[in-house]
């Protein structure tokens, strides 16, 4: 049949055609796929990879923080936290509240619980509340049938042993900040604390530790189907102090409750033995938050709990400074070992008169005489001749006006005036100007750690520089011995006139500070007093007798200054003490820079044996 | 009225061990080549021969007996129940409409006690038988009168607004194609088609506006997936990253860890292929689809070698069917057109899918079997 046949070659036209269309179609997914699965592959197997494997940190315990003997001063206390797991309860509102009923939530707590429940997924637990007391923990695990999804779990928290008493040398930790948390993702994971002072800031990083690693295989809900690998992170580094928290204890009872500081150290090595500083604070506050009027009270106090004045309190070094202006002058060929200046009492510049604390005069004295009596119109002549370059110079190198090196932070420079100093600051500079920091007044300006680096540098004639920890993670860390610190560029015999100075200002009939003298028999101290002006005394105030200073109002009394080394004739142990406002050096800073003293030579704690993992028990 | 006299004649010794050797055995080999892939990667899915693969093989089974069964009907005989299956095939929509079981917000599964049964996939097979007996009694000088392609136009859009109405706008697109592919098998006008298509954007417009959101989300993360990650876009992401990892050789059988980490959703069903393609790499995903490819073209060819217009169209409706059922699935799996549910023929998991595939399957056999026999062009139908 013709129609038939049409028919058909119709349809064998047409069946062809869509065959074609249907390979061709076909072919063109073929291609697609060798795209997706040859061209792209790589990127893909990546992206599947990290579908499908799950990375979690483990948070690292903390490095412990001990004192030299091993007596723990920041240890890790564990930490029992609430939980809710989302996902396993219907109902979050109502959970909620009934964790509420048991255990009180404040209302910075839920809201952050409701901040948390937004932006993590259902599987990951939120914290609720932590540090539980032992009686939360009892309610809620009573309740724990009413409280679906609500989990229990411990992490650690910082304890402080001696709390206010190394505040300021161990620190304290707080949570991290927006800030911290992009240095280190192990930040991000609940409970993990940053040093925010201290050593805790300073030696954060090796405190720490490292972070372990779970690798999980995860389904695409998030939950765990097993587990892959697992790296054990490494707990923080063990840091082991030169402070001996006994000698720290003691010294801090010697401060009482005056706002000063003390600072001892193993005048050979630069080991700090204690650094006290007072008033002090409470550094377990700081982890679960200071409140708004807790911190308004640290900081408008103006006895400064916060700050250590040990190393970021300045003070005009007055008296005890004039070991290195008369080391200056002599350095400076202005003076030798022989030359008397006589003291009538006053020294005239033009038409203004500096006066010495002895209204009289001192006479005629040497350069010993005159650190005994700590006569000011010498060192007024002694400034003059060496010139305020000189007396910089020498001043920096015992420290003063540098910045010290120590492993703490927060750590002030002071003030020397250098000759950059003055071009920038004060391009006036006088011969009157020259004359007060020739008794350690007017710019100059010293922490206590400075000055007790001063002293030391003085007793051992080498920079030795100050440090406050002897080992981290059982490992030994430099400057443990004299050797490791180069000698300073003064004669020997310079610094032995400076040092019989300071002996016979304690132990010699007229001494500033003989009442400083010490009760061990064979062993003397040898300091320098110090009292600074934190106002000025006008002319007429001073000839009219109207200058007592123990009845100005606190703020505005001299600070008393005092430092020390001993034994005098085999030095080892240096002192500086700052009493903020306490008048004069020779009355109360000596004094108690002598009891001090005594603790450190009795209980001798540079020399003592350390072994390793030893606690000695305090006393 | 398989006793008619005249059929007999025609055929005097046309006896069952003929038909049986007359059945397009590699065709069958190729058929079972694909279920047994579809076994591989739901053993694969099911992580073991439960639940998914040892049923699906079960099924394939029946099916296959089915199929076979069918193959030894005369098809003349199965031609004189297009019009009753199709009649069934509206009927079962549009109880499916009243009270299917709504999957996925969607209306399209008929519970009939145990059976649970999606009658789209059914209607297509239906639908190709009607519009086959349609055309048989047409000739050429019929066809092209338009008058005469209105009634068989009728036919495809009212199950198409059926399956629209469920919603399942996958089946319905297929369903649309098969109808027009067996109008251009019967010999409808070029000049014809081309007004037919002429208003297609303007509809595809209009459509869109009555698409339901996820539909309509489906098109938009189509387009950028990657804005949606977690949502929307997460099936298309997650198949290419499927796809993407398996790479040329693929991991290896059960090493598929998008699929076994349960990121593939409907891993069994629409996905199935992800599956194949990530364990057995490229290699793997194009035997499949070169398999799949025979069984089309095995279709088509068994289509130009029948002599008679009620089995050339049927069985090129049949591989229209199978066509777009491959293209649409895998075009959706490697990210080329939005997703919609639509399986991957003897491959993915599902009852009613492989019930129909295997009953069309049979009919073509059925056709191919009888290619030559003297298929009268009125006497079979009424009109």
């Amino acid at each position: 049949m013709k129609r038939e046949g049409k028919r058909t070659t119709l349809f064998t036209r047409r069946a062809l055609v869509m065959m074609a269309g249907q390979v061709a179609a076909l072919s063109v997914l073929g291609v697609r796929l060798y795209r997706v699965q040859v061209e792209e592959g790589a990127r893909y197997a990546t992206l599947a990879e990290s579908n499908r494997i799950s990375a979690r940190l483990l948070a690292p315990t903390r490095g412990r923080i001990l004192d030299r003997f091993g007596t723990v001063v920041a240890g890790n206390d564990l930490n029992w936290r609430a939980l809710l797991l989302a996902e396993e309860t219907t109902d979050v509102a109502a959970t909620l509240a009934k964790f509420n009923d048991i255990v009180p939530l404040a209302d910075h707590d839920r809201a952050r619980i409701a901040r948390d429940m937004k932006h993590t997924r259902q599987f990951i637990p939120v914290l609720l509340r932590d540090f539980l007391s032992w009686d939360d923990m009892a309610k809620i695990e009573v309740h724990v049938p009413d409280l679906p999804g609500v989990i229990v779990d411990v992490g650690t928290t910082r304890r402080y042993p001696f709390g206010a008493d190394m505040a300021h040398v161990a620190g304290y930790v707080a949570p991290p900040s927006e800030d911290d948390s992009g240095d280190d993702p192990v930040l991000a994971l609940p409970g993990m604390r940053v040093g925010r002072a201290g050593v805790e800031k300073s030696h954060d990083d090796d405190l720490r530790g490292v972070a372990g690693q779970v690798q999980m295989e995860v389904n695409s809900v998030g939950r765990v189907i097993r587990e892959l690998d697992r790296t054990e992170g490494q707990p923080g580094d063990e840091l082991r102090l030169t402070i001996d928290m006994a000698l720290q204890q003691a010294t801090l009872a010697h401060l009482g409750d005056q706002s000063a500081s003390a600072v001892v150290m193993d005048c050979t090595n630069g080991e700090v033995l204690a650094m006290a500083t007072n008033p002090s604070f409470d550094p377990s506050l700081f982890d679960a938050g200071i409140s708004q009027s807790q911190w308004e009270a640290w900081t408008s106090d103006r006895r400064t709990p916060l700050i250590n004045k040990a190393l970021a309190g300045v003070y005009p070094p007055g008296s005890t400074f004039k070991m290195a202006v008369g080391l200056a002058a002599l350095q400076a060929g202005a003076l030798t070992p022989e030359d008397r200046i006589v003291c009538p009492g006053y020294i005239d510049l033009g038409d203004t008169r500096f006066h010495c604390w002895k209204k009289g005069g001192h006479g005629a004295l040497d350069l010993r005489g005159g650190l005994k009596n700590s006569c000011d119109v010498f060192f007024y002549h002694a400034a003059r001749r060496a010139g305020i370059d000189a007396v910089a110079d020498v001043a920096r190198k015992f420290g003063l006006g540098t910045d010290l090196p120590v492993d703490l932070p927060g750590g002030r420079t002071g003030l020397i005036p250098t000759p950059e100093w003055r071009q920038k600051h004060h391009r006036h500079w006088g011969a009157a100007d020259t004359i007060i920091a020739g008794i350690g007044q007017g710019v100059i300006l010293a922490t206590p750690l400075q000055l007790a680096t001063y002293v030391s540098r003085i007793a051992t004639g080498r920079a030795v520089v100050p440090h406050v920890t002897r080992t981290i993670g059982g490992e030994a860390q430099p400057g443990a011995t004299a050797a490791e610190y180069p000698v300073l560029d003064i004669p020997e015999e310079a610094l032995a006139l400076a040092r019989g100075g300071m002996f016979a200002v304690v132990n010699e009939a007229g001494g500033t500070a003989r009442h400083a003298r010490l009760d061990i028999p064979g062993v003397q101290l040898a300091g320098k007093t110090g009292s600074s002006q934190v106002r000025h005394v006008s002319r007429w105030a001073r000839e009219h007798g109207h200058f007592n200073s123990a009845q100005l109002p606190w703020e505005f009394r001299p600070h008393a200054l005092f430092v020390c080394f001993a034994p005098y004739d085999a030095p080892r142990y240096a002192c500086a003490v700052v009493i903020e406002h306490g008048n004069a050096g020779a009355d109360v800073a000596a004094p108690l820079a002598r009891d001090i003293m005594t603790d450190a030579l009795t209980r001798d704690p540079a020399r003592r044996e350390i072994a390793p993992g030893q606690t000695v028990a305090q006393g | 009225m398989l006793t008619d006299r005249r059929l007999l004649r025609a055929e005097p010794d046309f006896g069952l061990l003929t038909k049986l050797f007359q059945v397009n055995w590699p065709y069958v080999a190729v058929l079972c080549a694909v279920a047994a892939c579809g076994y591989v990667a739901l053993y694969s899915a099911g992580g073991g021969p439960e639940p998914y693969a040892w049923r699906h093989g079960v099924r394939f089974g029946f099916g296959l007996v089915m199929t076979l069964s069918l193959a030894m009907v005369d098809i003349r005989f199965l031609a004189r129940f297009s019009w009753p299956l199709y009649a069934i095939g509206i009927v079962l929509l549009v109880l499916t409409l009243r009270m299917g079981h709504v999957g996925k917000g969607a209306e399209r599964w008929l519970e009939l006690g145990p059976i649970q049964l999606q009658p789209s996939e059914f209607m297509k097979v239906a639908l190709a038988m009607a519009l086959a007996s349609w055309f048989h009694r047409a000739s050429w000088e019929r066809v092209g009168n338009p008058l005469f392609l209105l009634p068989p136009a009728l036919l495809v859009l009212v199950p198409v607004a059926l399956i629209l109405k469920q919603p399942n706008l996958g089946t319905a697109f297929i369903t649309a194609v098969i109808g027009f592919s067996i109008f251009l098998g019967a010999g409808m006008r070029l000049w014809q088609v081309a007004l037919l298509l002429l208003p297609v954007p303007f509809a595809a417009r209009i459509a869109y506006g009555h698409l339901h959101d996820y539909q309509r989300a489906r098109i938009t993360t189509f387009l950028h997936p990657e804005s949606d990650p977690l949502g929307a876009g997460y099936n298309i992401i997650q198949s290419k990253i499927a796809l993407g990892s398996g790479g040329l050789w693929g991991k290896g059988f059960m090493q598929g860890t998008q699929a076994h980490l349960n990121f593939l959703p409907e891993k069994q069903t629409d996905f199935i292929f992800s599956i194949i393609a990530e364990e057995w790499g490229l290699v793997g995903a194009l035997f499949v689809l070169a398999l799949q490819l025979l069984l089309i073209l095995g279709a088509m060819l068994i289509a130009l070698r029948c002599r008679n217009q009620y089995g050339r169209l049927l069985a090129l409706g049949i591989a229209t069917n199978l066509f777009m059922y491959v293209f649409v699935n895998v075009a959706m799996v490697v990210g080329a057109i939005p997703v919609g549910g639509v399986p991957l023929p003897l491959i993915s998991h599902g009852g009613s899918a492989m019930l129909t595939v295997m009953f069309a399957m049979g009919l073509l056999l059925s056709v191919h079997v009888h290619r030559d026999v003297e298929f009268a062009r009125r006497e079979e139908f009424p009109p």
